[in-house]
């Protein structure tokens, strides 16, 4: 095992959503290499509390990169140098000794800093609500095997599903598109025979939203598929574009049947 | 305190039917008066939320991180059972209701997992409906797997992700009931305390913690799915939130507390590397399908690295102890078994505290390509985290707390001991006895929350009358009062040490003489131990900043000030149960070096009712029957 190491850090500090924000500066001692950068912040913060100083604050969870609830800029980097790698799952074997590390929330329009490195991702539950499920009600549907689904379709939907919510897709992006996440829903449930009923609606829905939140236009620079820790691929947005193609094209206005209910 | 389990009469395989034709409904147009609180977002709560919502019910659903779709049930890996029999290998609902009834060691209750056997079916449909893209066969129909504690193949699978694509099936249609306006949702809201008027829930306080505002929330029925208490070891797997305060809080308030010693360690867990570590890494339980586990022979081989120790040098120890289960060894057995090979000195990696787990047979059989197929993204994070390729060395791992089959005292219609108070999920106790075998814990949450509590609930609510109560009511302020007090007088005590550090302090007490082995004498030690610490932490907390702002230090210190009680709640439990069952093994009570039940003296649930902060909890006993299942010692051998 190598010896520990000494990190300086830039961390962006902001009180509240409208407060002002700036850079402060701490340095981590005595860092372990095989330590989690999550558990280096841990560190920094212990020793921060016991000053009687506000800790840095970020959002965390599960700590093995499955939850979403991680995630800042890191030097720049949406979650990191890692690719593929949460910022949960970096481990500071990834820097070296005397390295200096800027940390910054995600920023974005749709995301408002709610404190320090935490910011509010809630536009991405909305964009879900706009369409992003199949309508089954709980109840007797058919036997699961009634309804073969060809692997290559099943395995192409769950690398689209893998996607973990993180917002890193919408950081790494110039214009602050969230077109990735929303394409990786529509991919995942438009691949399967279940999401066929309302494919379309289902794009119409969560691209409008997706405009609504403030998110921006996606231009295919693909920064997004480079950040994503799930490795979901840009493929998905080509698909996306063609199920709202087919939307705007195939749209019928809503009818009222009187007396149908 | 009186123990009503509500089992139906008659037959165990028609409990359920006759129970759901006898209980009351609600009509269509009554139901939307009717306001349910469910606190918890994951596999339970989010599908519970979800199908009240359907049914026509005015639900808020409340939970602590930025999105119902983070709960920790994202996190389970290897799958989910379900009696399909697709395999056409004998499986059927009986079997898994046995399965399930021995893999807990005779400590569940019969009617109960009987229940579920029968609802793993529906789920399966329910979930496939829904879009979750199991895993599929080139004929285009369902694959499954093996799960440790079963001969059969029952286990659904989705990746090593299955807990991430039930979770996000239960949570697309949680959201589709909020936009339809069914469901109001409380993000980053935390819960604590269960508000009772006259005994009965009502409500519950929560704190808002981006503003830090406590407000309270007004309802007729209450259902907690808030998970369970492994972090009481400070490292565990589960999620750094995690946490007891809900359910110890609704304890406090009058819900008898069931079995808190029966906690999971998990076999398969990558082994802890340093001080500053702040979880352990879960490696799915599904790779003990085609992982063998070994240590070495002699003790001088454990310095050495595993691909120079000769075939003949190592020891399979499963295989050699349970022939006719190996690897697949349920996870009690398991776990112990790799304590014993590192107490005997032959434990591998830093510290002795590890064994191998080893695929070179199988990448030798099936090739590297299927081995990546079946658990490429375990190995991947296994080796981020360790920076070992599984591929061409094996695995190192070690056990660790991961599951908390003691809960809240559930009857048949998952109502604890305090009336409208409803639990559901791994935050109850009733399924899985003293141990959960593998891929048995997303059946249960999404069992309670699809299947169960909407019926059960809808009796519950049609049964009683609820007078109109407003968050004026003097049992709701009391209770605002007391959560705002309580939060000053952490922010108060202004001394030198942090949350976290008590926890940890908490943790090694915990997982010392509360873990894989108990004996009376350690347990005896720990319950001096734990109200010293306790006294401690109220004497010489620091928690930084204010209560009215975004503000985590205060939130884990409301969360370890619980813990500290609910420690001594789990030991005293350990200590009364003076016999080795599932995952509670008592050190004086072996054969053979195997678990020995006492079914004479403890074939009973503990539920502890709570007296008071200065008196101890008074222990009742529900009597466990076995009518269908024979009392039995458990072989896997």
């Amino acid at each position: 095992m190598s010896g520990t190491m000494t990190i300086k850090l830039r961390v962006w500090r902001q009180s509240g959503p409208k407060a002002p924000g700036a850079f402060a500066e701490y340095t981590a001692r005595d860092v372990s290499p095989e330590s989690s950068f999550l558990e280096m912040l841990d560190v920094v913060n212990d020793a921060l509390a016991l000053e009687g100083k506000d800790p840095i604050a970020f959002d965390h969870d599960c700590r093995e990169g499955i939850c979403g609830m991680c995630g800042m800029m890191i030097n720049g980097v949406a979650h990191g140098p890692s690719r593929l790698t949460t910022t949960c799952q970096l481990h500071m074997r990834s820097f070296k000794d005397g390295d200096s590390i800027t940390l910054e929330p995600w920023r974005a329009n749709a995301f408002p800093v709610i404190r320090d490195l935490v910011v509010d991702r809630s536009a991405l539950d909305r964009i879900i609500q706009a369409g992003g499920f199949i309508s089954v009600a709980t109840g007797s549907p058919q036997d699961a095997n009634a309804l073969p689904i060809g692997k290559a379709d099943a395995d192409e939907s769950m690398d689209a599903a893998a996607c973990i919510g993180c917002g890193a897709c919408v950081a790494a992006c110039p214009n602050a598109s969230v077109s990735l996440f929303t394409a990786a829903k529509i991919g995942h449930l438009g691949l399967l025979p279940q999401g066929q009923p309302e494919r379309y609606r289902r794009a119409l829905g969560m691209v409008a939203q997706m405009d609504l939140e403030g998110f921006g236009g996606c231009t295919l620079f693909g920064e997004c598929m480079a950040a994503c820790p799930k490795g979901i691929s840009i493929d998905f947005i080509k698909r996306m574009n063609g199920d709202y193609i087919v939307g705007t094209v195939t749209r019928r206005p809503e009818k009222v049947t009187l007396g149908s209910g | 305190m009186k123990l009503d389990s509500k089992v139906p009469s008659g037959p165990v395989k028609d409990a359920w039917d006759k129970h759901r034709f006898e209980m009351k409904l609600v009509n269509p147009a009554n139901k939307r008066k009717y306001h349910v609180i469910v606190v918890g977002s994951g596999l339970a709560g989010a599908s519970a939320a979800a199908s009240m919502s359907e049914l026509g019910y005015n639900v808020s659903c409340f939970a602590f991180q930025d999105s119902p779709r983070r709960a920790h049930s994202i996190a389970a890996q290897g799958g989910i059972n379900g009696a399909k029999n697709y395999r056409n290998d004998g499986d059927s609902i009986q079997r898994l209701f046995y399965d399930t009834v021995k893999g807990g060691d005779f400590r569940a209750r019969e009617a109960n997992v009987y229940r579920l056997a029968q609802v793993s079916v529906d789920i399966i449909d329910q979930c496939v409906a829904q879009g979750v893209p199991f895993a599929r066969e080139y004929g285009g129909l369902l694959a499954n797997r093996s799960f440790g504690g079963a001969q059969v193949s029952r286990t659904f699978y989705a990746r090593g992700q299955t807990g991430q694509q039930l979770l996000l099936g239960a949570y697309q249609a949680l959201e589709k009931e909020i936009a339809r306006g069914g469901v109001k949702m409380y993000n980053r809201h935390e819960m604590l305390e269960v508000v009772t008027i006259d005994g009965v829930a009502r409500g519950i306080i929560t704190r808002d913690l981006v503003t830090g505002q406590v407000e309270a929330h007004v309802a007729d029925a209450v259902v907690l799915g808030t998970g369970g208490y492994g972090n009481v070891f400070y490292l565990s797997t589960n999620a750094q939130g995690c946490n007891v305060t809900a359910t110890y809080r609704a304890y406090k308030k009058g819900a008898a507390f069931a079995n808190p010693c029966y906690t999971q360690i998990h076999p398969t867990c990558i082994p802890v590397a340093g001080e500053h570590q702040s979880k352990l890494t879960l490696m799915s339980e599904s790779l003990r399908n085609d992982g063998r586990v070994w240590v070495p022979k002699k003790r001088e081989d454990c310095s050495r690295k595993p691909g120079e120790i000769a075939e003949e040098d190592r020891d399979y120890y499963l295989e050699r102890k349970y022939p006719s289960y190996g690897n697949l060894a349920p996870r009690d057995i398991s776990s112990r078994a790799a304590k014993e090979a590192c107490d005997d000195g032959r434990g591998v990696g830093p510290g002795g505290r590890g064994v191998y787990l080893d695929f070179a047979d199988s990448i030798k059989r099936l090739g590297a390509k299927e081995i990546a197929e079946r658990y490429g993204n375990l190995f991947e994070m296994y080796q981020r985290i360790t920076d070992e390729d599984p591929y061409s060395v094996p695995m190192r791992i070690y056990p660790a707390s991961h599951y908390s089959m003691g809960g809240l005292w559930v009857d048949y219609n998952l109502m604890s001991t305090i009336p409208g108070l409803h639990v559901i999920g791994e935050a109850n106790f009733s399924d899985h006895g003293a141990n959960r075998l593998g891929a048995s814990a997303l059946m249960q949450g999404l069992a309670d929350g699809y299947f169960v509590l909407p019926y059960t609930i809808g009796h519950y609510l049609a049964s009683n009358t609820f007078e109109k109560v407003t968050a004026d009511h003097p049992e709701f302020r009391a209770a605002l009062e007391s959560v705002q007090q309580r939060a000053a007088r952490l922010l108060g005590i202004n001394g030198k040490r942090t949350a976290d550090s008590f926890h940890r302090a908490l943790g090694k007490i915990m997982w010392e003489q509360c873990g894989m082995a108990r004996n009376e004498a350690g347990l005896t030690q720990a319950l001096q131990e734990i109200p010293v610490l306790r006294e401690e932490f109220w004497q010489n907390l620091t928690v930084p900043g204010t209560g009215d702002s975004f503000n985590q230090q205060l939130e884990k210190a409301g969360r370890v000030a619980d813990f500290l009680e609910f420690g001594e709640l789990m030991c005293l439990d350990a200590l009364h149960r003076e016999e080795s069952c599932g995952g509670h093994f008592r050190e004086e009570y072996q054969e053979a070096g195997e678990a020995k039940r006492n079914d004479d003296a403890f074939c009973y649930v503990a539920a502890w009712e709570f007296t008071g902060d200065t008196t101890a909890p008074v222990l009742n006993k529900e009597p466990l029957e076995f009518e269908n299942v024979h009392l039995a010692t458990r072989s896997y051998k």
